[in-house]
């Protein structure tokens, strides 16, 4: 029983200190969420690791497991909440789809479709925000941004910089640029820097690109997010060219 | 005709929608106390603004986002825009590979969209006449009479969808184009399943052309039917021969004589201007070497089968020489010949997808060429309906700053008007106004295969005109908003401002003028 706890019914071993969601990574069992990246500092921000441990709502991301702890993950009134969960960060940014070149390869695209969200269900907000075309390499579109803070955390924790921050609070948190213009172009971020690759969405992505993979070879064509494989790296393929 | 004042004593009639046509549009006219027709109008009703809200954003999204302009031809603002933008990242010409895969994927949308137009919206009318029963007078109605003709009609459809899926991904806003070429080859799979049904496409084209070849030379009394006697516009290859992808603008008069020829594209704005006035969302282009008045001119399949002087593949070159035949060799305006020419370049599209497939570059994977940025591109291909321009500037950073488009339907603007105009007088003039005699309106402004969404784009230079009526439907105030962008609330009941005065300069892609700005001098601003 030590070093042991259930998610869904379903026993998992843990080390001790190891959180929910990596030992359920490690299992091979898929939790949603979008914020978090194993390696990286647990952010617990989009909420939608949302799991009911032994009865209480609690994120996956950060909660330790402990021994014998009854985890419920894929039951149906956690995936309603992680949809409304959704369909709230799609209304409070701009995500227009049909037009992003992450398209395909986006994990929050990926979710919707996961999850069956057919709608936004509540009203979009319409924000105005700035797009920074600046940097010669990357485009930081903050329409698009969840405040998920893998940027941030990725710059500070694996690039060894601090290009990013969160500013402001609530509602009004956005996106900032660590320089003396606060633009992406007066940073020092590099365009092979992990804070430059490891948006799930179309927030930071590399410049001067179209959609070089075609359809039905993009990322989530080939896979579902649900794949812990696919879930793990973050990473953006669009600079490859994969015909063959 | 064009006025713009109701008179004493007349009475209104709007057809709203124009059925069987892409986007959604209105024909309104008014009649006296005897039915004799005071005005005729075709009204663009939607609005659109993707010239707006594309700037900000970067140019590498360009191809993707205006194809969202229409579900129709996608392909046509998708290839469009991705010329632009290959001169944008400084390449002028592409590898053959990535040359043939437009091509390819260009004919196959112009098939299936000239298979829709004649099959799906248009052929109901010839099958059943213009007056015919309207429950009856639609594409089930041709289902149920004639299934072989429809089978075929959406077969046809259908095929030069799988070319555009084999080749974008998808068969309705794929993708495709990339800066400097294309994201994919066609895989020998993909080749042989497409090749596996080119041979019943070139023969049920051919069936088409003959039907429309047949239903207008056996209709002497289609021949007059909303005819015009127009100047044509078209893009040509170099030696004159037909090209729908890439060539040389070409510009006659209605006798055949030169207005210009193999003119490039990229100065288009020293070639044509646009007029706006003050009751309809879309503007009305002319050459400027003839002037505003009779400068207007007519695109699309009528104008390119006329303009070419060869069309290069040999089925649909025959029937060239038979459709110019028809006019003794001088070039056919009767505008419902539009569908005969349609269904003559269909077949054409037809055979050179058979040449494309067959050709061994089609599945080559160099793919992608690079360049030095530009500050602008201009990209102009023959869609289906006709010339269609996109325009691009781009700052240092690469986001749009100015766009330009000039969309087919919006080249036939006054000659869907006169053609309007033209079976208003003829057949409706002091009649009993009844639908059958409606649809003939309709069937004048169906025969240019119009597509209302696309030519509706501009934002901030549209004029606008609110009126106020009371109870009893007495005129109290008008507010109308000038194609400058100006707003004006002239006093209650005075006439209108003038109208037409408005003037677009193409060169400079002069920035949209505030809206609601007010008039020096003409009061306060719309709310």
């Amino acid at each position: 029983m030590s070093n042991m706890f259930f998610i869904d019914g379903q026993e998992i071993a843990f080390t001790p200190g190891q959180t929910i969601m990596d030992a359920a990574l490690a299992a091979g069992i898929y939790i949603p969420h979008l914020c978090h990246k194993p390696g990286l500092t647990p952010q617990g921000s989009c909420k939608l690791c949302t799991v009911d441990v032994d009865g209480r709502s609690a994120s996956a991301c950060t909660l330790p497991a402990t021994a014998g702890m009854k985890v419920d993950n894929n039951t149906p009134a956690l995936q309603e909440v992680r949809k409304t969960l959704l369909q709230m960060l799609f209304v409070e940014g701009n995500h227009l789809c049909p037009t992003c070149l992450k398209s395909g390869d986006c994990t929050l695209q990926a979710l919707g479709y996961h999850l069956g969200m057919l709608d936004g269900h509540f009203p979009p907000f319409y924000p105005l925000r700035e797009v920074d075309a600046s940097h010669p390499d990357v485009l930081l579109d903050r329409d698009r941004c969840i405040v998920c803070a893998l940027c941030v955390r990725a710059s500070r924790e694996v690039d060894g910089k601090n290009v990013f921050a969160i500013g402001r609070r609530g509602a009004n948190a956005r996106l900032i640029v660590n320089s003396p213009s606060g633009k992406l172009g007066d940073s020092d971020l590099a365009a092979d820097d992990l804070a430059a690759h490891i948006c799930p969405v179309g927030a930071i992505m590399p410049k001067n690109h179209g959609f070089e993979v075609p359809i039905g070879r993009r990322t989530f064509d080939l896979h579902s997010v649900a794949e812990s494989d696919v879930a793990t790296p973050v990473t953006l393929k669009k600079t490859e060219h994969h015909d063959e | 005709m064009e006025q713009n004042q109701p008179a004493p004593n007349t009475r209104r009639i709007a057809i709203d929608p124009v059925s069987r046509v892409e986007g959604h549009g209105k024909i309104t006219l008014l009649l006296d106390q005897d039915n004799h027709v005071q005005e005729a109008r075709l009204h663009i009703v939607e609005f659109r603004g993707f010239e707006k809200f594309i700037q900000g954003r970067p140019y590498t999204e360009v191809p993707y986002f205006v194809q969202r302009l229409c579900g129709i031809c996608p392909v046509s603002h998708h290839l469009a825009a991705a010329k632009a933008v290959d001169q944008i990242v400084g390449v002028d010409e592409l590898t053959p590979s990535a040359t043939k895969l437009r091509r390819l994927l260009h004919f196959g949308q112009v098939l299936q969209s000239h298979a829709l137009h004649f099959f799906h919206l248009s052929s109901p009318d010839f099958l059943f006449g213009f007056g015919s029963n309207l429950a009856h007078r639609n594409i089930v109605g041709v289902l149920e009479d004639h299934p072989d003709l429809a089978l075929k009609g959406v077969k046809l459809r259908k095929y030069g969808q799988q070319v555009i899926a084999a080749i974008a991904g998808k068969r309705i806003h794929g993708t495709a184009a990339i800066p400097g070429g294309m994201n994919k080859s066609l895989s020998n799979d993909e080749r042989k399943v497409l090749l596996g049904d080119i041979a019943d496409i070139i023969a049920w084209s051919q069936d088409a052309v003959a039907l429309n070849e047949t239903i207008h030379l056996q209709h002497p009394e289609n021949h007059a039917f909303a005819t015009l006697s127009t100047n044509y516009l078209g893009m040509v290859g170099s030696q004159g021969e037909m090209e729908l992808y890439h060539g040389g603008l070409r510009a006659r008069q209605a006798d055949g004589s030169e207005i210009f020829d193999q003119f490039d594209y990229t100065q288009y704005g020293s070639a044509i201007r646009e007029e706006v006035r003050n009751w309809s969302y879309m503007k009305f282009p002319y050459l400027t070497a003839i002037g505003k008045d009779k400068g207007w001119y007519r695109v699309g399949p009528l104008a390119r089968v006329n303009l070419c002087d060869s069309i290069p593949t040999p089925l649909a070159e025959a029937a060239r020489v038979r459709f110019r035949a028809f006019a003794g060799g001088a070039y056919v305006h009767d505008t419902l010949a539009y569908h005969w020419a349609r269904m003559i370049e269909m077949l054409h599209c037809a055979e050179a997808i058979q040449e494309l497939l067959n050709d061994p570059d089609i599945t080559g994977t160099d793919l992608v060429v690079h360049g030095e940025k530009r500050a602008q591109g201009i990209g102009v291909i023959e869609a289906p309906r006709g010339t269609l321009f996109h325009h691009y500037q781009v700052n240092e950073q690469g986001l749009i700053e100015k766009a330009n488009l000039i969309v087919s339907t919006t080249s036939n603007n006054q000659a869907m008007n006169e053609s309007v105009r033209s079976v208003a007088n003829h057949y409706l003039d002091g009649q009993e106004i009844t639908e059958g005699l409606l649809n003939h309106l309709e069937v004048a402004v169906r025969a240019y295969d119009p597509c209302l969404s696309c030519a509706t784009h501009a934002l901030g230079k549209m004029p606008l005109q609110v009126e106020l009526f009371s109870h009893n439907g007495e005129l109290l105030s008008r507010a109308t908003k000038n194609s400058d962008g100006c707003a004006v609330t002239p006093h209650p009941l005075a006439p209108s401002p003038s109208r037409g005065e408005g003037e677009q300069e193409i060169q400079s892609l002069s920035p949209s003028p505030l809206e609601g700005r007010p008039c020096k001098g003409l009061g306060a601003g719309l709310g």
